[in-house]
């Protein structure tokens, strides 16, 4: 009756309970890495960067209530997608009622180029357990990644550094990430009250247009996009929107047999060694 | 009006672990992997390819033709965001400042000429 408390909360806790540890665990670790001074300068530099990607959250914001969806959609779209690409281009084909797999097989090849970054980010980010490398993976956007793989070109060696480039990286995250819904909420609600004769959708397009002009680094990747525009326009009559996966099918085709194999070193045959293919 | 419907929630959740997927896709993993090299190739045409795909129809095509180009406000207002693109590349703030650009030409044809 009369024992003392015990340090540790006891393990059979009712759900409640052990919900509520863990949320204030969760707690107690983000403000233990906003408490990090680099997470202050990984929000102060991203902010700088924010500003420029406002237009852009709105643009997104706006279009996705101008192609026709509900105020409660586009919320949910907003805050739980949160790729402005990806979502500007899924928005006309789910206006369109294109079949989900199509949505989906745009929504990923828009999004290829976070799988390269993924590539990158392996060597920094398998300290931690999974869960915790996903939600990292989902809150950091293009220029988050940038800015971090920027301001360390080499993964960390000890703890002290982990916590601080993590510290940076999550201020440089919850920056963007407030920056970008802020003003895609405002596109949604001051979308909505904007006359559909304006023709504002069509600010999506050119936010996509610039990013394409962004990727069009070297011949080959310009040459990939006329092939896509060409064969999209050309086969546009086909059924639920299969033109766009088509027409990147046949421009990444096209591509890699145009594309000059890379340089191998010639194969040693002193180091072969047998049965390695 | 609909406020919205099982179809739609479905896209949204699949675009939604897309995000997480391919935002993640090398450290979900623990073991070490790696894409053949077609397919490692093949990465860096897709996204445009993608893009422009997506685009192409909206911007030239009326009503699933090809009308006059020349008398269409969003060929205008393309070409005008591209040409800034392609003119400030590298400068800061050129893809909000582009879509501006091709705004401010769009909505003045659109709305004064009826194109």
């Amino acid at each position: 009756m009369n024992m003392p408390l015990p340090p540790e909360p006891p393990s059979d806790l009712a759900p409640r309970g052990r919900w509520g540890t863990w949320v204030a665990g969760r707690i107690d670790g983000v403000a233990h890495t906003a408490r990090h001074p680099l997470f202050w300068v990984g929000a102060r530099e991203m902010s700088g960067v924010s500003v420029g990607l406002t237009a852009w959250a709105f643009t997104t914001g706006v279009s996705m209530v101008k192609s026709g969806m509900s105020v409660t959609e586009a919320l949910l779209m907003s805050l739980m997608v949160f790729a402005g690409s990806a979502q500007l281009a899924a928005i006309p084909l789910i206006a369109a009622g294109a079949p989900l797999w199509v949505i989906f097989a745009t929504a990923f090849c828009v999004n290829l180029r976070f799988v390269v970054f993924s590539l990158h980010l392996r060597q920094y980010f398998m300290f931690l357990p999974r869960a915790r490398r996903l939600a990292l993976g989902y809150f950091t956007g293009d220029v988050t990644y940038v800015m971090y793989t920027r301001r360390f070109p080499k993964p960390a060696d000890t703890e002290r550094q982990r916590r601080a480039q993590l510290a940076y990286l999550w201020g440089g995250n919850c920056t963007n990430w407030v920056f970008w819904q802020v003003f895609s909420l405002l596109g949604i609600f001051l979308g909505s009250a904007l006359p559909a004769r304006w023709g504002l959708e069509f600010a999506g397009t050119l936010a996509l247009l610039a990013v394409t002009c962004s990727l069009a680094t070297g011949r080959l990747r310009a040459l990939s996009a006329l092939i896509a525009a060409a064969a999209a326009i050309s086969l546009y009559g086909l059924p639920y929107r299969l033109n766009i996966v088509a027409a990147i099918v046949v421009a990444v085709v096209l591509c890699l047999y145009l594309d000059p194999k890379p340089p191998r070193p010639p194969p040693n045959p002193a180091e072969k060694e047998p049965g390695h293919a | 009006m609909r406020e919205t419907d099982g179809w739609t929630l479905l896209a949204i959740v699949g675009l939604t672990v897309i995000s997480v997927v391919t935002r993640s896709f090398f450290f979900i993993s623990e073991r070490e992997w790696r894409l053949p090299e077609w397919a490692q190739r093949g990465l860096q045409y897709a996204p445009i390819a993608a893009l422009s795909a997506v685009i192409a129809p909206d911007i030239l095509l009326s009503q699933g033709e090809l009308g006059n180009l020349l008398r269409d406000a969003r060929t205008w207002g393309a070409l005008a965001a591209a040409a800034y693109y392609f003119a400030r590349r590298g400068g800061s703030f050129v893809l909000p400042a582009s879509i501006g650009v091709g705004m401010a030409v769009y909505l003045p044809l659109r709305l004064l000429f009826n194109l």
